[in-house]
């Protein structure tokens, strides 16, 4: 740790973030009312994930801060993702062929 | 609005510095994120399970969501995320009335974001829309089977949501108090950043369940 002194990120900076955040949050609105099928769960957890992402890097800093920070989370991210997994195989494999859930 | 503009902040005693005393703070803050995200995953994976099973249900259950408020809460947050980070950067640039002004809004929206769920949950419970047993919804579209289910997943991920902003509240609150006070300057704004980020974390999980639950199908 100590990676040294305190950035100070123009206000401009997060209101052009806070700007891109609007505008995919009515992206998210405006694709939805298209059918693309099993496509449409991909396109709005693409769209979340982009913004999430905007969340993290500006208005959390990580962008900026001590590169431990991302490392803790994105672990925490990634053993979610094995859950996710894990899961998935067991829903494609067995849940949704013969279980009673 | 008064600002005491005498205090200042002392390092505890156990750390090296100013900056060990907020890398330690941040960190431990961090750790804390972690334990939120693998919390709400238990919720996302059992959606995802669910969902695979039986789509029709939660196309069926989104029809009961009016996404305009969804969308309007959306909107909220990520202004009220806009906030807390312009809170931090005027306390890194010594303006202290312009820190409170951000907490004041950050606070309203939050109180309006909780507003706009109780119009949603009042409606819904009036109607009977409720989690498992206590279904009761005999209007249009409660022929589909399994409908409850969905309102399982409503009621707990917004649930949970919901018990995250108003710990916000309480939180943005304490910022209030003590930014009447005048604790935080460019010097000293540790307890800015950190219920910033768990603010912003509140913000994070809504992006996702905005769409998971207002839009699906």
């Amino acid at each position: 740790m100590g990676s040294g002194e305190h950035h100070i990120i123009p206000a401009r900076t997060f209101l052009n973030v806070l700007i891109a955040l609007l505008i995919l949050t009515v992206l998210t609105v405006w694709v939805a009312q298209f059918h693309f099928g099993a496509f449409n769960a991909f396109i709005a957890m693409f769209i979340a994930s982009v913004k999430g992402s905007l969340v993290l890097l500006y208005f959390m800093h990580l962008k900026y801060d001590d590169k431990l920070y991302p490392v803790v989370f994105f672990t925490s991210i990634f053993f979610l993702f094995v859950f996710f997994f894990f899961s998935q195989l067991d829903i494609v494999t067995r849940i949704v062929e013969t279980s009673t859930l | 609005m008064s600002i005491d503009n005498t205090y200042e902040h002392h390092t505890a005693h156990h750390f090296r510095d100013a900056e060990h005393e907020v890398e330690s703070s941040k960190f431990g803050l961090w750790l804390f994120l972690c334990t939120e995200i693998l919390m709400f995953g238990g919720l996302f994976v059992g959606y995802a399970i669910y969902h695979a099973k039986y789509p029709e249900i939660f196309v069926a259950g989104s029809k009961f969501l009016d996404w305009r408020l969804g969308a309007l809460n959306t909107v909220i947050l990520l202004i009220s995320s806009f906030t807390v980070v312009m809170a931090i950067h005027s306390a890194q640039t010594n303006q202290k009335k312009k820190v409170l002004i951000n907490l004041y809004i950050t606070l309203a929206c939050a109180a309006g974001f909780m507003i706009v769920k109780y119009f949603e949950y009042s409606h819904k419970i009036h109607i009977g829309l409720l989690p498992g047993e206590m279904f009761h919804y005999t209007g249009p579209g409660a022929e589909v089977a399994k409908l409850p289910l969905y309102f399982s997943f409503y009621f707990m991920m917004t649930g949970l949501h919901g018990s995250h902003v108003l710990a916000g509240m309480v939180l943005i609150s304490w910022l209030i108090y003590r930014a009447h006070k005048g604790h935080f300057g460019p010097k000293y704004y540790t307890p800015l950043e950190c219920v910033g980020l768990f603010w912003h974390l509140v913000d994070l999980i809504w992006i996702y369940l905005f769409p998971l639950l207002y839009l699906v199908g």
